[in-house]
């Protein structure tokens, strides 16, 4: 070819090429199916399609009495199920009118924060396998798994207790108890101090989290995301703090939130909450009030079953509660609980009947996961497995 | 399965007496415009649309008519004095066993807002005939996009005006909305040895 001679490109192919993260997919989180677009190696369009796992929570609920539909509460975000629970107890409470004593407060509050660190501590596992520092995965469920020896030890089930019902919890912490969750409480620092040491200032993990996935604040806030996704972008919301439940007022605690929007932050952000979950641990655990814990108001919570030889009425509520349940007014209730993705809440529709007329359960990785392509636009596949790990779905809360 | 109510061996005039004790409601609180800027806006702007409004267990509810909905919505997340900013859920309660009749409207599509400037919430909902449409709020906020196809995809309600109105939980074949009150539930028997399958 004589030099100096220009060759015309051809035209250029405007063909976008479809890739398939299939629902079974090692970093999608369960079963996610990703349909994704590609312009060359850039992502035109990324589009989650969901339903996989959807078992019809909802409808099932509509079928069973209040107190049986708690057990259906634990299986939707079926990484933090005692905060499923709380938020369903929370709804069901404010229906009934129902009010839960001190202790059952407090240990709820224990609960729910250790709830939160298991949650991240899965996140931070799979979070890092996906990107691929694969060591720390091991070293997280080790954490998660002391946590779950605590569930086990107090209701002898690992995850799907139900342990927090209606009216407070469903039995007393046994003796013990309190003592290893502070041992807990007292080694797990250092655990999160190693964990910072490995990722947060890695230069590959560094590179390949900024930038990655930036939202701004007010496509938050509209695209209603809650949780660390939102408050990477800057926007200081917790429940926990807006409007206080279980006693949460109670405890000093800071929320962390980002500045720029991008992995990086909401990584940070996860980490930093860890820290916060230990410090209301430590208030939480000091001087537990004593007393019942579930409330004495025999319409909502059954007796104890040392009276049921003496007392008629005591038995006459237990037969019917466990039989029929109880029968909520007429009315509609929202309750809403802070869970390591966002507002997890319950929106319960009674028309007087025993079963609950319509459940609708708000769980936050549906919403969170909706702005997915427009946090993936531009950027490219590993980056979208990144994201996905920043966002921290269940696909059990998206799907139900 | 036998009803609760034959097993437990009550007549009818029972049940009848049971039914005023447990469904009549609670004492009916309105929301008053003087403390309640939300009623107050509805009431000057839309007051034909407002059908009526509660204060239940320290939670407020409008309820309204779904033709201007959208208008409805902007209002009350612009206006500064409620500043509606977040769509907390978007949802449908299919109300055909709580109807006494047929000529009420059979859904309530209930938005659940949040302010993030005042940390407070508001229930806004919408009665929706049978086979009627309703406006989308896509436009108001962005969040509203999935959430009115799973109200699609699950009650059969179309919102007009939707940019990508499918199925999303349910398989992209399948026939009905589950759940509507006259769907079934749906699952397999239990097998026990006096009913197993094939024998």
């Amino acid at each position: 070819m004589p030099r100096g001679v220009y060759i015309e490109p051809y035209e250029e192919n405007t063909d976008l090429m479809v890739v398939n993260m299939g629902p079974q997919h090692p970093s999608t989180h369960g079963v996610l199916r990703l349909v994704v677009e590609l312009d060359g190696e850039t992502i035109v369009n990324a589009t989650p399609h969901i339903g996989y796992l959807h078992t019809g929570i909802e409808k099932t609920m509509e079928n069973l009495n209040y107190y049986k539909a708690l057990v259906c509460t634990d299986r939707e975000d079926y990484l933090s199920n005692l905060i499923n629970n709380t938020a369903y107890s929370m709804a069901v409470e404010k229906l009934m009118d129902v009010d839960v004593p001190a202790r059952a407060q407090r240990l709820r509050v224990i609960l729910n924060e250790l709830e939160r660190i298991a949650s991240h501590l899965i996140w931070l596992g799979t979070h890092a396998l996906d990107i691929g520092a694969m060591t720390l995965f091991f070293y997280t469920w080790r954490e998660r798994d002391q946590i779950l020896d605590l569930k086990e030890m107090m209701s002898g089930v690992r995850m799907m207790t139900s342990w927090i019902c209606p009216g407070g919890l469903r039995g007393d912490v046994p003796a013990g108890w309190v003592e290893k969750a502070s041992m807990f409480v007292e080694h797990f620092p250092v655990k999160i101090d190693e964990y910072d040491k490995l990722l947060t200032k890695n230069p590959i993990w560094i590179e390949r989290l900024t930038g990655v996935g930036i939202i701004s604040a007010q496509d938050a806030v509209a695209y209603g995301m809650s949780g660390p996704s939102l408050r990477g972008s800057g926007v200081a919301w917790d429940l926990r703090k807006a409007n206080p439940y279980c006693g949460y007022e109670q405890f000093e605690f800071e929320i962390p939130v980002g500045t720029k929007g991008d992995v990086y932050d909401r990584y940070l952000i996860r980490m930093e909450e860890m820290r916060q979950s230990v410090r209301i641990l430590k208030q939480a655990l000091k001087d537990i009030p004593d007393g019942l814990v579930r409330t004495s108001d025999r319409k909502i919570a059954p007796p104890p079953r040392a009276e049921l030889d003496t007392s008629m009425e005591s038995l006459i509520h237990h037969f019917k509660l466990y039989t029929e349940g109880y029968h909520p007014p007429v009315g509609e209730v929202y309750a809403a609980c802070e869970s390591g993705r966002g507002e997890k809440g319950y929106y319960i529709y009674s028309d007087g009947g025993n079963m609950p007329y319509r459940v609708k359960i708000n769980g936050p990785s549906l919403k969170n996961l909706q702005a997915l392509p427009k946090l993936a636009r531009g950027r490219m596949i590993a980056d979208v497995v990144a994201i996905i790990g920043s966002i921290d779905i269940v696909l059990g809360d998206i799907d139900r | 399965m036998v009803d609760f109510d034959v097993r437990l061996g009550l007549s009818p005039a029972d049940l009848a007496l049971r039914n005023i004790a447990i469904k009549r409601p609670e004492d009916w609180l309105d929301l008053s415009p003087e403390d309640d800027p939300e009623i107050r806006l509805v009431q000057e702007n839309f007051a034909s649309e407002l059908i009526r409004s509660r204060r239940f267990r320290d939670e407020k509810t409008i309820w309204v008519r779904p033709a201007k909905i959208v208008v409805i919505l902007t209002l009350l997340r612009d206006h500064p004095d409620t500043e509606f900013s977040f769509l907390s859920d978007l949802t449908c309660v299919d109300l055909l066993k709580v109807n006494e009749d047929e000529t009420e409207p059979r859904f309530q599509i209930t938005y659940n807002l949040y302010s993030m400037a005042t940390y407070k919430r508001l229930r806004v909902n919408a009665l929706v005939e049978i086979g009627q449409q309703i406006e989308t709020v896509e436009g108001v906020w962005p969040a509203a996009n999935w959430l009115e196809r799973e109200v699609y995809d699950l009650f059969g309600i179309v919102f007009a005006g939707h940019s990508d109105l499918r199925r999303i939980q349910m398989p992209d074949d399948w026939i009905g909305h589950p759940l509507r009150k006259d769907e079934p539930l749906g699952g397999e028997e239990v097998e026990f040895s006096f009913n197993v399958r094939g024998r």
